[in-house]
């Protein structure tokens, strides 16, 4: 019973990251009509900014600060250099673009910082378990990143419903035309989102850090597990992200976690496992084709 | 046959908080060619999106033929009998004027999964889709691709195509829109042409076509239904003039 | 002029083995033979990417079935116990291939029943993300390699020739393109095609003309499927050897990149795109080892600047002088 509960806490957590990059995702996606595969690059970019910045300088403020910097620095360049090219393409010619900005991206860590996996340090501050219940003690620092991602979808529900800015935001994702009809400047609007998106996707690379080893092709792992969080919870839909992403990273956690566990009562220890490794892998994905059984534009759809 | 052909019964959509289509009940009896009018935005094209099965009505039914066909998807409503065309022409720029009609008549014979043969070459798709340009007065263009055609023709090979689908009844979605006076009037009367043979429902805002083609008219304003009759009766209802046609000084 | 450049293409094609010294020795001829089995994908992805308008990003899943089904099936060949206890192994090319086209079209089929039922980008994310759960399933099937793959020692055979010989699998694979290729030329000309490209310029107008779109989209798709595992099958026997590798996402990206480089939505382009992006990759490589820092941006010019790719290009040159 303990083990479920952390469990459960460990599957919010990754739900918790998803969360900040399908929010950003689904967001440029809903008001932009862009689909930006490089918006994993920025998760790697921003973990390995505060990762050599930690190691540097043993600070993790200033790794936190760097780490930003970098995804929305990084993300202003791509939408200024590329992106902005883009919006009145077609699918097609988005998806092959940002394809080549991550095969460079890619190859640009690994010339600076070499093919070995970068390994970061949990913030003193963060080191730690409490006890949650008696006897069920659980590291700090997934507690931290939980509520961080808390108070992310808070700002973010503030953001979208009580400012202007939101109201756009809003109004974009479900009629984009509309919001180009309202003479609003939308360029600004553009660069708000897209930045948002960036900084996001920034601080989910940087708090991903501690817990997985940061390394060349982080970014697009979690990319397609988020694109299953969007597909899931409706395209355009930031509730839908945050459900999508919760329901993803909770199933994804429990199946890896009890699924071999599980199996083998039934058949022998290394088939078990190995059959048990499989499908909890393809879970996330299955669950994805039942919903489009179910429900073909996703649970919380944003359009009409 | 007794009874409408098509029949609107308390159709409502809603976008949003704006009532598009307001409980409105219509009926089209056969062989009759049926205008709908009203001011811009007073939902027409929302009606006809309805009628065809693109947007899905928030409540009320839709009887074709004495059938419902409310849940029926456009591709089935359309294999009924019940073709449209567009305002804004919906056709295949890269292909040739008789690849667009072709590929209707295909449509209409239910002989897709053909894989082998070279359906150009195919004199049953051919042979048809060049009779109904010529019905439109295209047969001299049927080679020229559709982006190299102009806005009349694009009008006339719109009519052509929801022909070919051999239907029963028309729903025209603004067929003069754009046109100069002369292909107005070519328009108007290739469709008194069609009178009689196919049913039509008619969104127009050329009130002269509308006048000298209809047998019978019916105003929409905001999503509801204000009056509806002959047009001589449409044309002396004051609450029509007062809320369309003053403006357009007919 | 479509007609002649195919068959001078295949013209060039079928004549490269026979003046090995000009193009760098036999080494270079299983380089070409890659290239010709990456056309095979390639042609196959353009019949619903190019000519449907289907932006499939997990086309590669097809591509690894195919060879995986080589592999599997050799692997019991040797073993001599039957796959599931039902199907026994084999390592004849005129049963494998087969097996392997129908593997991938079942797959197809699964999953483009599902993904169909979506458009536009959630059709991108969707396809992707299935050709990930394909990947993961073959990366946890250590009975079959898992991670590091499966060596096919030997290759299937195939009456008496030698397919260790590459020239001889360099012939075969362009055979097998030549037939796919005479295929989907026939196709995209039949009633099926018509409404295949008709999908592709409006999806609306189809609706409007009385056509159920699903169900073309699904058959395009899985013939397409059946393509990828044709050539998946073909390179396994070429390398001898299947990993997850090939249905990575990444291959998926390069399959896509091909077809646009080539000209989608032409009938030979493709060849002309697996050719220029395997040759370009293989050169990038043999000065670099970090090849992909040059051919990401490469990429993105030719995304931004270069619309309808070589065929296209080539095309408009042609037109210009015929005038």
């Amino acid at each position: 019973m303990t083990l479920v509960l952390e469990q459960l806490l460990n599957g919010v957590q990754l739900g918790v990251m998803l969360f900040m990059l399908a929010a950003g995702l689904t967001l440029i996606f809903g008001i932009m009509g862009v689909i930006n595969l490089a918006h994993g690059s920025l998760f790697m970019v921003g973990a390995y900014a505060a990762a050599v910045t930690a190691a540097q300088t043993g600070s993790f403020l200033l790794a936190l600060v760097a780490g930003l910097a970098a995804a929305g620095v990084l993300g202003m360049v791509i939408e200024f250099v590329v992106l902005r090219r883009l919006y009145a393409r077609d699918h097609l010619d988005q998806v092959l673009a940002t394809f080549g900005l991550i095969l460079f991206f890619n190859q640009s860590i690994i010339l600076i910082f070499g093919r070995q996996p970068m390994f970061v340090n949990i913030p003193p501050a963060f080191q730690g378990a409490v006890e949650l219940l008696p006897g069920v003690p659980y590291p700090i620092y997934r507690l931290v990143i939980i509520a961080v991602g808390i108070l992310v979808a808070l700002g973010l529900w503030v953001l979208i419903t009580r400012t202007r800015i939101g109201m756009l935001v809003r109004a974009g994702a479900t009629n984009r035309e509309m919001v180009r009809a309202l003479g609003v400047d939308i360029r600004l609007l553009y660069t708000v989102v897209f930045g948002l998106g960036a900084l996001l996707a920034g601080l989910a690379g940087i708090m991903a850090g501690p817990l997985t080893s940061v390394q060349v092709g982080m970014g697009e792992q979690i990319l397609i597990l988020t694109f299953v969080v969007v597909v899931i919870g409706g395209i355009g839909s930031v509730r839908g992200a945050v459900f999508g992403a919760l329901l993803v990273g909770v199933v994804d956690t429990m199946l890896r976690a009890f699924l071999p566990g599980f199996l083998r009562t039934m058949m022998a220890g290394s088939e078990a496992d190995a059959l048990g490794a499989g499908l909890s892998s393809m879970g996330v994905y299955l669950l994805m084709a039942l919903v489009l059984l179910l429900r073909p534009k996703g649970l919380f759809p944003a359009h009409g | 046959m007794t009874g409408p052909m098509l029949r609107l019964e308390g159709l409502v959509k809603r976008f949003g908080g704006l009532v598009a289509t307001d409980a409105l009940t219509l009926d089209v009896v056969p062989g009759e060619l049926h205008a709908l009018i009203g001011p811009n935005g007073a939902g027409k094209t929302t009606v006809i999106g309805q009628i065809a099965g693109e947007l899905r009505q928030d409540e009320g039914r839709i009887l074709f033929e004495g059938a419902e066909i409310t849940r029926l998807s456009t591709p089935q409503r359309v294999r009924r009998g019940l073709a449209r065309s567009f305002q804004i022409t919906q056709l295949l720029e890269d292909d040739t004027a008789l690849d667009n009609v072709a590929l209707a008549v295909q449509a209409g014979q239910g002989h897709g999964f053909r894989f082998f043969r070279d359906a150009r070459r195919d004199p049953r798709l051919a042979g048809p889709a060049m009779e109904h340009l010529a019905a439109v007065g295209m047969a001299g263009r049927a080679q020229v691709r559709v982006a190299d055609l102009s806005h009349g023709e694009h009008k006339q090979l719109e009519l052509a195509i929801a022909l070919a689908t051999g239907p029963r009844f028309l729903l025209l979605d603004e067929p003069m829109a754009g046109l100069g006076a002369s292909e107005s009037k070519a328009m108007t009367e290739i469709l008194r042409g069609l009178k009689g043979r196919i049913t039509m429902l008619l969104v127009e805002h050329d009130m002269e076509a509308v006048f000298a083609l209809a047998d019978r008219i019916s105003v929409l304003v905001y999503g509801r239904c204000i009056a509806s009759g002959p047009p001589a009766e449409i044309r002396e209802n004051a609450e029509v003039r007062a809320a369309y046609l003053a403006e357009e000084e007919v | 002029m479509g007609l002649v450049l195919a068959l001078l293409t295949f013209a060039a094609l079928a004549a490269i083995p026979l003046f090995p010294d000009l193009v760098g020795g036999p080494a270079t001829i299983t380089l070409f033979a890659r290239m010709i089995l990456y056309a095979i994908a390639a042609v196959s992805l353009n019949l619903i990417l190019g000519y449907g308008g289907l932006v499939s990003f997990g086309h590669a899943a097809y591509l690894g079935l195919g060879g995986y089904t080589v592999g599997i099936l050799y692997a019991h060949f040797i073993s001599g116990s039957p796959f599931l206890g039902l199907i026994p192994g084999t390592n004849q090319l005129l049963v494998t291939v087969p097996a392997a086209m129908l593997v991938s079209g079942l797959f197809a089929l699964a999953i483009g029943a599902l993904s169909l039922r979506t458009t536009g980008v959630q059709f991108i994310m969707i396809t992707l993300a299935f050709a990930q759960m394909v990947f993961f399933l073959f990366v946890s099937l250590k009975v079959y390699g898992g991670d590091d793959g499966l060596i096919v020692r030997r290759p299937n055979v195939l009456f008496d020739l030698n397919l260790r010989d590459t020239t001889t699998m360099y012939y075969i694979g362009l055979v097998a393109l030549a037939a796919y290729v005479w295929l989907v030329a026939r196709i995209v000309r039949s009633r099926f095609g018509r409404v295949l490209t008709g999908l592709r310029q409006n999806e609306r107008r189809m609706a409007a003309i009385g056509i159920s779109t699903y169900r073309y989209k699904l058959v395009a798709f899985v013939i397409a499927g059946m393509g990828a595992g044709l050539a998946g099958a073909l390179m396994a026997n070429l390398q001898r050897f299947v990993s997850p590798d090939m249905l990575a996402w990444t291959k998926s990206g390069e399959l896509m990149i091909m077809v646009i480089l080539g000209g989608a939505g032409s009938l030979i382009g493709p060849i002309w795109g697996a050719i220029a992006l395997v040759g370009m990759e293989t050169a990038l490589a043999g000065w670099t080892e970090h090849w992909q820092f040059w051919l990401g941006p490469i990429l993105i010019c030719i995304v931004l600047f270069a619309r309808g790719g070589l065929y296209g290009f080539v095309a408009s040159l042609l037109k210009r002088d015929g005038r």
